[in-house]
C-alpha cells in the first residue's frame, strides 16, 4: 500500500509540473525517468542483488550511445572506400596481439622467457597495429570532415541498437569483471571508474568511430517527427477536433510515443528482474551477497556469479544508454559526466531501496524529477534570500549564478541523509 | 653533443614535468593511503577534498593580494596555504564528526563506508563550485621561471633549452619537506606510532589503550593538510579547475593501489611510476630520437605512443597489471 503511494506521489509531482510548468516539461521528467528506471534496474543488479559496486556506469552508458551511432547512422560508403578495411584489418591484428599474449601467458611456463615473449610480442604487435591502422584512421577522418569523417554505422533501425548496446556494455564488462572481481572490493570500484573515463576518452578522441568532439547528429528515430506530424492532415484535423493546437500537440505525440516505447523495455527489462530475483538463481545471489564464505562452503562459485550478474547488470545500463541518445537524437562524448551519470545512478539506486527492484524503479523517477526541479527551486530560492540585498550587487550576483551548482550539493545531502536514517531505502528489500 | 642535446630535450619535456606531477600526485595518494590504513575505506572524496583546500586558499590569497602582500618572486599562495589548510582540517573534522563516526560506531563493511564518501563527495563538489564556481582560476602571482630555456641556452651554449618553472620547483621542494615531516612524525612521535599501531592491528592498538577517537582525528588532520598542499600545488603549476580535481581520484587511486594501499612509502613510490609513465608514454618522442639515434633511423612520424588524451588509460592500464599480477601492491600494502 505503502509502495503504491509513492508511486502515486511520484506520478503527482510530473503531473503537477505538467499543470504548472508545461506538459512539454513534464513528459520529458518522464522520458528519462523511465531511461533512468532501466538504468537504476541495472546498478541494482549489481549492488542490490550481489553486493558489487560499480562506480562505472557512465562508460556503460556511453557505450549504449555508440551502439545508437554503429547501428543507427548510414554507412559512410567513401569513407568506407578510403579507408575501412584498414581499420578493420588493423583492429583485427590489435586483437591477435592481444590474444597471442594471453596465450603465451597461460601456454608457457612462469620464467623470464615468458616475460621477454610478453612483452615482445606486446611491443612488435603495438608498432605493426598502429602501422595499419593510422594511415586508414587519416583516410577516413579526411573524408569531408565537416559533415562526415567517419565510417557510419549499418543503417538498420535504431531500436536494434538497443539490444546491441547491452551486448557492448556487456563484453567491455566482461573485460574488467575477469580482471577486478575476486580481489577487493574497492578494487572493482577503482577499475570501473577507470574503464568509464576510457570509454571516453574513446568517444572523444577517435573521430573514426563517432566523430569524437565534433558529435554525430541527425540519429534516426523510432518515432515520427514533428514536422511530419504537423504536415499530416489526418493529425491536424484530429487535433483540431479536440481543439489542440498541432504544433505542440506534435511534440507531445512524440514525447509520448518514446514514453511508450522506454515503458516497455521497463517492464520486460522489471519482469526479468523480478523473475531473476525470485527464482533459485536470485536467492543463491543474495546467499552469496550475506555470505560469501558460506556460499562458498556449499560449492557455490562466487567469482563465476559475480561475474555473471556484473556482465548483466552493466548489460542493462547499456540498454539505457542506448535508449538516451536515441531520446537525444545526438552522441555528444563531452556531456558525459561522472557525477551526473554514474554517480546519480547510485543515489537513485540507494535512495529507492536498494535491493528492490520497484524501489530502484522509483529512485530512478524521484530522483531524476529531484535533479530537473532543484535548479529553478533553487534559483527561487536564492531570489528570495537575497531579495534583501540591492539589485545588482555582487553577492546577489554570486547566490542567483551559483544557484546552478545546487543540484550537485542536494544530491549529496539526500544520500547522506537516506544513508543514515533510512539505509533500506524508500522500498526496503523484502 | 647530440647525446646531450637528446638528453636535455629529455629533461626539459619529461623529467621536470613528470617529477612535479608525481610529487603532487604522490601528495595525494599518501591521503588515500592514509584514510585507507587508518579508517579502512577508500575515500572516494579525497578529489573534492583537495579541490575545497585549493579553493580556500586561493580565497586566501586573494584576501592577501587586496591587503597588498605578496612573497615577491614566490606566490602568494604559499603564504595563504596555512589559512587553506585550517579551512580544510575544519571541514573535514566536521564531516568525521557528523557523517563517517556514525558508520564507525556501527562498525559497517567498507563498502558502506565507500558510498558515505561518495556523497560526501557530492557535497564537498557542490560546495566548492557554489562557493567559486566551475570556472578555471589562475592564481600564481609569483615569477614564472625559475630558470628559462633562452637562459639554459645562453649558459650553456647548448641547442636545446631546459625550462624549469617555480611551480615546479615549489612542487618538489615542498613535497620533499611535507614527506619528510610526516615520515618523522609517523615513525618517531609517540602519536604516530600510535597510527602506525592502530593501522596494523586495531584491536591490539586498543587493547594498549590507544584512544581511537584521536587517531581518527589526527588522520584527518593530516589528510586535510596533505590534500591542500597537494591541490594548492597542483593548482599552481596547472591551474584550478573543480572538475579536473575529480578527475585525478583516478591517477591518485591508480598511485596508491600501485604503491599498495595503506603504505606511505608506496604511495610515494606510486605517484611518480604512475605520473612518469603517463607522461613517457604520451610524450612525442620525435625530437629525442632524432639526436639520440644515427641519421638512417631518424624516426619520420612523432613516435607518440598515445596521444595526451588517453593519459587516463595509461594510469589504468598500469593499474589493471598491478592488480593482475600483484594484487597488495609493490609494497605489500593491505588486502582485506
Amino acid at each position: 500500500m505503502r509502495n503504491v503511494l509513492l508511486f502515486a506521489v511520484v506520478l503527482g509531482l510530473i503531473l503537477l509540473t505538467g499543470i504548472f510548468q508545461s506538459w512539454n516539461v513534464a513528459l520529458g521528467i518522464l522520458n528519462m525517468g523511465l531511461v533512468s528506471a532501466v538504468m537504476a534496474l541495472g546498478v541494482n543488479m549489481q549492488w542490490g542483488y550481489a553486493g558489487l559496486f560499480n562506480v562505472g556506469v557512465m562508460g556503460f552508458v556511453a557505450l549504449g550511445g555508440l551502439a545508437a551511432v554503429l547501428v543507427g547512422m548510414p554507412p559512410v560508403g567513401e569513407a568506407w572506400a578510403a579507408g575501412g578495411g584498414r581499420i578493420l584489418g588493423g583492429l583485427a591484428v590489435g586483437a591477435g596481439v592481444l590474444i597471442a599474449a594471453v596465450l603465451i601467458f597461460t601456454r608457457m611456463g612462469k620464467g623470464t622467457k615468458r616475460t621477454v615473449a610478453m612483452i615482445a610480442v606486446l611491443t612488435v604487435g603495438f608498432f605493426v597495429y598502429r602501422s595499419i591502422l593510422d594511415p586508414g584512421v587519416n583516410a577516413v577522418e579526411a573524408v569531408d570532415s565537416a559533415a562526415t569523417g567517419y565510417l557510419g554505422g549499418l543503417g538498420l533501425p535504431v531500436i536494434v541498437a538497443w539490444p546491441v548496446g547491452g551486448l557492448l556494455a556487456a563484453g567491455a564488462a566482461w573485460l574488467i569483471g575477469k580482471t577486478a572481481l575476486g580481489l577487493r572490493s574497492d578494487y572493482l570500484a577503482i577499475a570501473t571508474l577507470g574503464i568509464a573515463e576510457i570509454v571516453i576518452a574513446v568517444l572523444k578522441n577517435e573521430d573514426w568511430l563517432s566523430r569524437g568532439v565534433k558529435n554525430v547528429i541527425g540519429l534516426p528515430r523510432p518515432v515520427p517527427y514533428e514536422v511530419d506530424l504537423q504536415r499530416d492532415p489526418d493529425f491536424v484535423a484530429a487535433m483540431g477536433s479536440i481543439g489542440a493546437d498541432p504544433v505542440i500537440a506534435s511534440s507531445i505525440a512524440v514525447k509520448l510515443a518514446y514514453a511508450a516505447l522506454f515503458l516497455v523495455v521497463l517492464l520486460i527489462v522489471l519482469w526479468l528482474a523480478q523473475s531473476a530475483l525470485a527464482s533459485p538463481w536470485g536467492r543463491m545471489m543474495r546467499a552469496i551477497r550475506d555470505n560469501e564464505v558460506a556460499a562458498e562452503a556449499m560449492g557455490k562459485d562466487v567469482t563465476r556469479r559475480h561475474l555473471q550478474v556484473f556482465v548483466l547488470g552493466s548489460a542493462v545500463c547499456g540498454i539505457a544508454g542506448a535508449m538516451m541518445t536515441t531520446l537525444d537524437g545526438q552522441l555528444t562524448p563531452a556531456t558525459y559526466q561522472p557525477l551526473r551519470f554514474t554517480f546519480l545512478v547510485w543515489v537513485m539506486v540507494i535512495v529507492g531501496g536498494s535491493g528492490n527492484n520497484w524501489g530502484a524503479v522509483l529512485g530512478g523517477f524521484l530522483i531524476w524529477f529531484l535533479w530537473v526541479q532543484v535548479e529553478p527551486l533553487g534559483l527561487w530560492l536564492m531570489d528570495i534570500l537575497s531579495s534583501g540585498l540591492p539589485e545588482g550587487s555582487l553577492l546577489r550576483e554570486r547566490m542567483l549564478e551559483s544557484a546552478a551548482h545546487m543540484r550537485l550539493f542536494t544530491m549529496g545531502v539526500v544520500l547522506l541523509l537516506v544513508l543514515r536514517f533510512s539505509p533500506r531505502g524508500l522500498i526496503p528489500e523484502r | 653533443m647530440d647525446f646531450i642535446n637528446g638528453l636535455i630535450t629529455f629533461l626539459n619535456f619529461v623529467a621536470v614535468p613528470a617529477t612535479a606531477y608525481g610529487a603532487q600526485l604522490a601528495l595525494g595518494a599518501l591521503g588515500v593511503t592514509l584514510v585507507y590504513g587508518i579508517l579502512r575505506f577508500s575515500n572516494f572524496a579525497h578529489g573534492d577534498t583537495m579541490a575545497f583546500g585549493t579553493m580556500a586558499t586561493i580565497l586566501a590569497t586573494w584576501g592577501l593580494q587586496s591587503l597588498g602582500v605578496s612573497l615577491g618572486p614566490l606566490p602568494t599562495a604559499l603564504l595563504a596555504l596555512p589559512a587553506g589548510i585550517l579551512a580544510t582540517v575544519l571541514l573535514v573534522l566536521a564531516t568525521d564528526r557528523i557523517v563517517y563516526r556514525f558508520y564507525r560506531r556501527q562498525r559497517v563493511v567498507p563498502v558502506i563506508l565507500v558510498i558515505v564518501s561518495m556523497g560526501v563527495m557530492f557535497v564537498y563538489n557542490g560546495l566548492t563550485r557554489f562557493i567559486i564556481g566551475p570556472d578555471d582560476r589562475s592564481f600564481d602571482d609569483g615569477t614564472r621561471f625559475l630558470m628559462s630555456a633562452g637562459d639554459f641556452r645562453r649558459w650553456t651554449g647548448l641547442e636545446e633549452g631546459l625550462a624549469i618553472r617555480s611551480s615546479q620547483a615549489i612542487t618538489l621542494v615542498t613535497a620533499i619537506v611535507v614527506v619528510a615531516v610526516l615520515f618523522w612524525f609517523l615513525n618517531r612521535t609517540r602519536t604516530g606510532k600510535s597510527m602506525r599501531a592502530f593501522s596494523d592491528n586495531e584491536d591490539l592498538a586498543l587493547l594498549s589503550g590507544i584512544s581511537p577517537e584521536r587517531v581518527v582525528a589526527i588522520t584527518w588532520i593530516i589528510v586535510a593538510a596533505l590534500a591542500t598542499v597537494a591541490g594548492v600545488l597542483y593548482g599552481l603549476d596547472k591551474s584550478f579547475m573543480p572538475f579536473t580535481y575529480f578527475q585525478l581520484l583516478l591517477p591518485i587511486f591508480a598511485a596508491a593501489i600501485v604503491g599498495g594501499l595503506g603504505s606511505p612509502l608506496g604511495a610515494i613510490a606510486g605517484g611518480f611510476i604512475i605520473a612518469y609513465s603517463e607522461v613517457m608514454i604520451t610524450y612525442a618522442w620525435k625530437k629525442v630520437l632524432g639526436y639520440w639515434l644515427p641519421e638512417s633511423l631518424a624516426p619520420s612520424n612523432l613516435v607518440q605512443l598515445l596521444s595526451t588524451d588517453y593519459k587516463f588509460a595509461v594510469s589504468f592500464a598500469i593499474l589493471v597489471i598491478v592488480l593482475l599480477f600483484r594484487p597488495t601492491g609493490l609494497f605489500r600494502g593491505k588486502s582485506v
